[in-house]
């Protein structure tokens, strides 16, 4: 009740409409580009050209008849798969690590784990390539999914650390005290706890595969993947095809990352039992 | 070892590094007792129960259930169910899976496992949440959950680790109630850790006070109330006025000590009589500690002393004065008694007592 008179009573007119207009402005501003993207690929001009011409699909029938673009999302979407597995898998590991054990040079262990994604991307393109090239395993999808890994897995890290944190610290031994095994307990108290946070983690690395260019570039040889597949278009010829591609990545890509967000947003506050109310 | 004894601590020491949070502590837990252990934080109390539950190992000695060794079982080995401080439920369970989670974990069959949680979710008289969440409860709701997960495998003896701190007065007292009943219908053994000296004393058959790792004294609530054996135990109840000072008399009939504000006696038999000259602590409840503006005749023990304060606690008041030489007497009387009093700060008054009111504790 205090919290809905406080903001009325702080309410200015001008200063609402002036923050609507500049988040508008904001937004479009990020936007015009993908949304300009997204119309063209409607055009059925040869160049982005206004005003406009006849809405047309035949941008995504020219996709959809090329097959190199179908090996290239076939590519995407299965590093994509495996990627998103494998570094959340990884990712759990290293944050259940950290909630559960104390040792030696734990924030070196941390600092290192949570340490790739801020690697320049071209540098760890080319680390990668120089790298797996010595151990013969440059130029496949292995090589992507494993540069991509590297990539990934400290997302899901965080992402899965957050929720631990969030965990009544209680929790794990109350269900060893309750007879459950460490592994019982690691099936039926700690994986349904972190849950959501384990699928938000999956959509993510999934997202952040799905969209890296520079690494893959670097690595992937002759299969590559789409966004890989795209500078290879865009060298070639401008064509609106690429309209079309960025459209398809960037739904696939958005809805991905609303999936996380909605896992992540939803009761992440996990009720504390210790709440002082009445009966 | 007794017959009814359930557990044993033998010479258990846990340290920490080089903090020692528990020191060679041996005690008895008797089969079906009400056992409470008090004492401030970090006295080694939690840590005391956590051995016991298995969730931390001593560093030396034997902890025996049922007079077996149990040092080296792991937690989800014994039965020695706990109810926690945050009450730990589980939040993605609902109110019924939380209850039959023991069991589960114990492989007890679906049926089997809901009739028992339903069971003790009835006894509890909670089995119409038995659906909903946990973030659905109220917190004496909450509390019940608590004790019905930790009960429904029927264990001998149940351990609780300050479980009411977070419920508001009137709740605690009402779940108090609930916990005492719960104790004497089932003949489970209860081990109940608090830093509260009113939920021990008015649960526990037995309290044990612990201070800095060590214990201070077991007895039960009365036992220590009134004869209070070490000098911090007096000091951590706060109810009692306290005397230091060298022995100027001893005979069978009781000592005397001296002290900056004049002669103290006790009168009655003193186990351990301290020798002439050696230190000595005399207490006196402040129930048994009168004040009067005239100066008492006959047999009492007397000092002068003039009025800090006031404190009002419910039917009853606390008057704090101070002798001359600043040592702090405190009197609770009920009001009508106080009522022929002059209270007002400075006012000289003399506070007096019978020497057989009069208790000897250790000068530790």
């Amino acid at each position: 009740m205090s919290q809905i008179s406080g903001q009325e009573l702080n309410r200015n007119r001008v200063v609402d409409w002036a923050l609507m207009v500049y988040i508008v402005l904001a937004y479009a501003f990020v936007f015009a580009p993908i949304a300009a993207s997204f119309v063209f690929s409607f055009n059925s001009d040869r160049f982005p050209s206004i005003p406009l011409g006849d809405f047309s699909l035949e941008w995504y029938r020219a996709v959809a008849a090329d097959p190199l673009v179908w090996q290239g999302l076939t590519n995407t979407l299965v590093i994509g798969v495996v990627v998103g597995v494998v570094s959340t898998a990884l990712g759990f590991g290293a944050a259940y690590t950290d909630y559960r054990y104390k040792f030696m040079g734990k924030q070196v262990y941390l600092a290192l784990a949570l340490l790739p994604p801020t690697i320049p991307v071209i540098i760890l393109g080319l680390a990668m390539l120089a790298y797996l090239s010595r151990i013969d395993l440059s130029g496949r999808a292995i090589s992507v999914i494993i540069s991509h890994v590297v990539v990934c897995a400290p997302f899901a890290m965080a992402i899965i650390r957050l929720r631990l944190s969030q965990m009544d610290p209680a929790l794990e031994p109350a269900a060893w005290n309750l007879g459950a095994s460490e592994w019982a307990t690691m099936r039926h108290v700690i994986i349904p706890f972190t849950k959501p946070a384990i699928f938000g983690a999956l959509f993510i690395t999934m997202a952040v595969s799905f969209d890296e260019f520079a690494v893959a570039w670097f690595v992937s040889g002759l299969n590559e993947t789409l966004p890989v597949k795209v500078l290879g278009f865009l060298q070639g010829q401008v064509s609106p095809r690429i309209n079309a591609i960025g459209t398809f990545v960037f739904v696939t890509s958005m809805t991905l990352v609303i999936l996380a967000q909605i896992l992540l947003s939803g009761r992440t506050a996990a009720p504390r039992s210790s709440t002082v109310d009445k009966e | 070892m007794q017959r009814d004894t359930l557990v044993s601590f033998e010479g258990v020491v846990k340290r920490f590094g080089t903090f020692v949070a528990v020191q060679k502590m041996d005690f008895e837990i008797r089969k079906g007792e009400f056992l409470a252990i008090m004492g401030s934080s970090g006295c080694g109390k939690t840590t005391t129960l956590r051995m016991l539950a298995g969730l931390e190992a001593p560093s030396e000695g034997t902890i025996r259930l049922s007079g077996k060794p149990i040092n080296h079982l792991p937690t989800w080995e014994r039965d020695t169910p706990m109810v926690w401080q945050s009450l730990a439920l589980f939040p993605f369970l609902n109110v019924r899976e939380n209850v039959e989670f023991a069991l589960k974990m114990r492989g007890v069959g679906k049926a089997e496992r809901r009739r028992r949680a339903e069971q003790w979710l009835d006894r509890m008289q909670i089995l119409e949440f038995a659906e909903r969440n946990i973030a659905q409860l109220s917190g004496g709701q909450r509390q019940r959950v608590a004790l019905a997960r930790s009960l429904v495998v029927e264990p001998e003896i149940l351990l609780l680790d300050e479980p009411l701190s977070a419920l508001d007065a009137a709740l605690k007292v009402r779940m108090q109630a609930v916990l005492k009943n719960l104790q004497r219908e089932t003949g489970i053994t209860f081990v109940y850790v608090t830093h509260s000296q009113s939920e021990a004393f008015s649960m526990a058959d037995r309290v044990v006070i612990m201070s800095r790792g060590r214990i201070e004294q077991i007895g039960s609530p009365q036992e220590i109330y009134g004869a209070p054996r070490t000098r911090f135990v007096a000091d951590f109840l706060g109810s009692s006025n306290i005397f230091t000072g060298p022995v100027t008399a001893t005979s069978g009939q009781g000592l005397e000590i001296s002290t900056k504000d004049g002669p103290v006696r006790l009168a009655g038999p003193v186990a351990a009589m301290p020798g002439q000259g050696a230190e000595a602590t005399i207490t006196v409840l402040d129930t048994k500690t009168h004040l009067s503006v005239a100066r008492p005749e006959g047999d009492v023990n007397v000092l002068p002393v003039r009025v800090i304060g006031e404190e009002f606690i419910g039917a009853t008041a606390t008057i704090y004065a101070e002798t001359d030489s600043g040592h702090e007497i405190k009197v609770q009387k009920s009001h009508d008694e106080l009522a022929s009093l002059p209270i007002s700060a400075g006012q000289p008054l003399f506070a007096w007592w019978s020497p057989s009111d009069s208790h000897h504790v250790g000068a530790a």
